[in-house]
């Protein structure tokens, strides 16, 4: 039992026009503990993001539940905090404006947030005057600074480039190790998930399941120069032999499927 | 010319004004030049002279102040009816399915067609003149602003959703704000088709308005008044179409 528990959840979309439903999750259990860093790392298609929604109330199980803290999620809530793929700032509110959005923001909590994301001097801009990673810092400004019992990230960095994105996972982590908030990352990116993870939960393809749990010991705080050494490279050997069968299983069905 | 490049403010302008010059220097060779006879096209500067006249001694200014103060009166109620609602069926799925087939049905029936309905209802009074604008627009409105409204981004409400808003504060923080910009253009297509409706309410059983002068002017085949009331509609809603572009870029800044 642990602080988030994700009990037999599976999820079936129905089928579109009299075609055969889509499984895409299997039954999945999961346990969370407070504090911890988990990251989903899966194949595109394997369910991973619709496991997020779950757990964030946006989607509904078709079996199993959601226990947050000892609580049953029904629906969307300010306990549990998300960062999206896609931009989701509010374009007509500034940086300020839409970090204190949620209502349990406050001021000191937004410009204590704006100076650690490093976003000083942008205060009252609009989101569109702004970078896709600039952006990406207020969205987690803005779950951060209404203080969520857990924080879910569907792949938060996935539009971004290269070098924005490990300078965010830097930014990120430095945050995680300040506060040990609690963090359900989605990503499909193995280094990411290395990187960030205490635990790397490995997705399998569709109907989608979490077929390993491969823990990450490596210490924190974590320095990017950790992507460079031995161990790090040994995590990736083995997550990347995992995940070369899950897509090439997902990239077979994709063409058999019409 | 390379496709899509953009040109320089002061060459727009330039270039906007020229398509009037051109305008006019064809108007005049065709007309001065004698190529189509005065009967049917008076020259520019009689219609000028005549409008001069129009204001000077027929006191047309009020009939101008009559038009605009009918659509704008017709277009305000219309507005204050199809906005809310237009925005309730955008959010409330339910709603929109009670109203839509009704609406969609009711916004193709012509609006000059209930003229002569309505002046049997109305009367030939200022009623029936802002129900005809009325009519011709609110139907338009409503669609506009329910579809509007209706095509958030389902991003934006679920991330609003995780922060902790409830249903009310997605309508009030989220689909409101977010569709402001989109809904003031909406209103300004909708005024620009209101102009049409006074018009054509101002042709039937009027004795005030642009419309009213264009039709007594037909009754002395004077069509260098009904050139210059045609034109001073033009100017009219050129002049509307601006103001109500400046106010958006004033209202939005964060969607210009």
């Amino acid at each position: 039992m642990g602080f988030l528990a994700i009990e037999g959840l599976s999820r079936v979309f129905p089928g579109v026009r009299g075609g055969a439903p889509t499984r895409a999750l299997e039954k999945t259990d999961l346990a969370v503990e407070d504090n911890d860093f988990i990251c989903l790392l899966g194949p595109s298609g394997c369910g991973k993001s619709t496991l997020l929604r779950i757990v964030a109330g946006l989607d509904s199980p078709s079996t199993g539940r959601v226990m947050l803290d000892g609580a049953p999620v029904t629906a969307p809530g300010p306990d549990r905090g998300m960062v999206f793929q896609s931009y989701t700032l509010f374009p007509w509110l500034t940086i300020e404006q839409n970090i204190l959005f949620g209502a349990r923001s406050t001021q000191a909590k937004a410009a204590d947030l704006i100076s650690r994301v490093g976003l000083k001097g942008f205060e009252n801009h609009y989101p569109k005057m702004l970078s896709g990673g600039m952006q990406q810092r207020t969205a987690l400004a803005r779950a951060l600074a209404n203080d969520p019992k857990i924080l879910l990230l569907d792949e938060p960095f996935g539009a971004l480039d290269h070098q924005t994105r490990a300078l965010m996972q830097e930014l990120l982590l430095g945050i995680w190790e300040a506060d040990r908030k609690t963090v359900l990352f989605v990503t499909h990116d193995i280094d990411e998930a290395i990187f960030m993870a205490n635990r790397v939960a490995v997705m399998s393809a569709r109907p989608g399941r979490i077929k390993a749990i491969v823990p990450i010991d490596l210490q924190h705080p974590r320095h990017y120069t950790l992507k460079t050494t031995r161990e790090f490279s040994d995590y990736k050997a083995l997550l990347t032999e995992q995940i070369r069968t899950e897509a090439m299983k997902a990239a077979q069905m994709e063409e058999v499927s019409p | 010319m390379e496709p899509l490049r953009p040109v320089s403010r002061r060459a727009q302008l330039a270039l906007g004004a020229a398509f009037f010059v051109v305008f006019f220097a064809l108007w005049a060779l065709a007309t001065f030049g004698g190529a189509i006879d005065s009967m049917f096209l008076k020259d520019p500067l009689y219609t000028l002279v005549t409008g001069y006249k129009l204001f000077a001694e027929f006191n047309f200014i009020r009939d101008v102040g009559v038009t605009i103060w009918r659509v704008l009166g017709g277009f305000v109620i219309a507005a204050l009816i199809g906005v809310p609602l237009g925005i309730v069926m955008g959010a409330y799925k339910p709603v929109e399915a009670f109203f839509e087939p009704f609406v969609s049905f009711a916004r193709y029936l012509p609006a000059s067609a209930f003229i002569p309905l309505l002046i049997l209802w109305a009367g030939v009074g200022e009623t029936q003149k802002l129900a005809v604008i009325f009519i011709g627009s609110v139907f338009q409105i409503v669609l506009m602003v329910a579809v509007i409204v209706g095509s958030t981004r389902r991003e934006l409400v679920e991330a609003a959703y995780t922060l902790g808003a409830s249903g009310r504060d997605i309508v009030k923080r989220v689909l409101l704000p977010g569709a402001g910009p989109q809904i003031a253009e909406a209103l300004r297509l909708v005024l620009g088709w209101a102009w049409t409706y006074v018009i054509v309410a101002e042709l039937v059983g009027s004795s005030s308005g642009i419309g009213y002068m264009i039709m007594d002017s037909q009754r002395l085949l004077d069509t260098g008044q009904m050139i210059f009331g045609i034109f001073c509609i033009g100017v009219i809603g050129l002049a509307s179409d601006l103001t109500f572009k400046w106010a958006n870029q004033r209202l939005y800044p964060w969607a210009f």
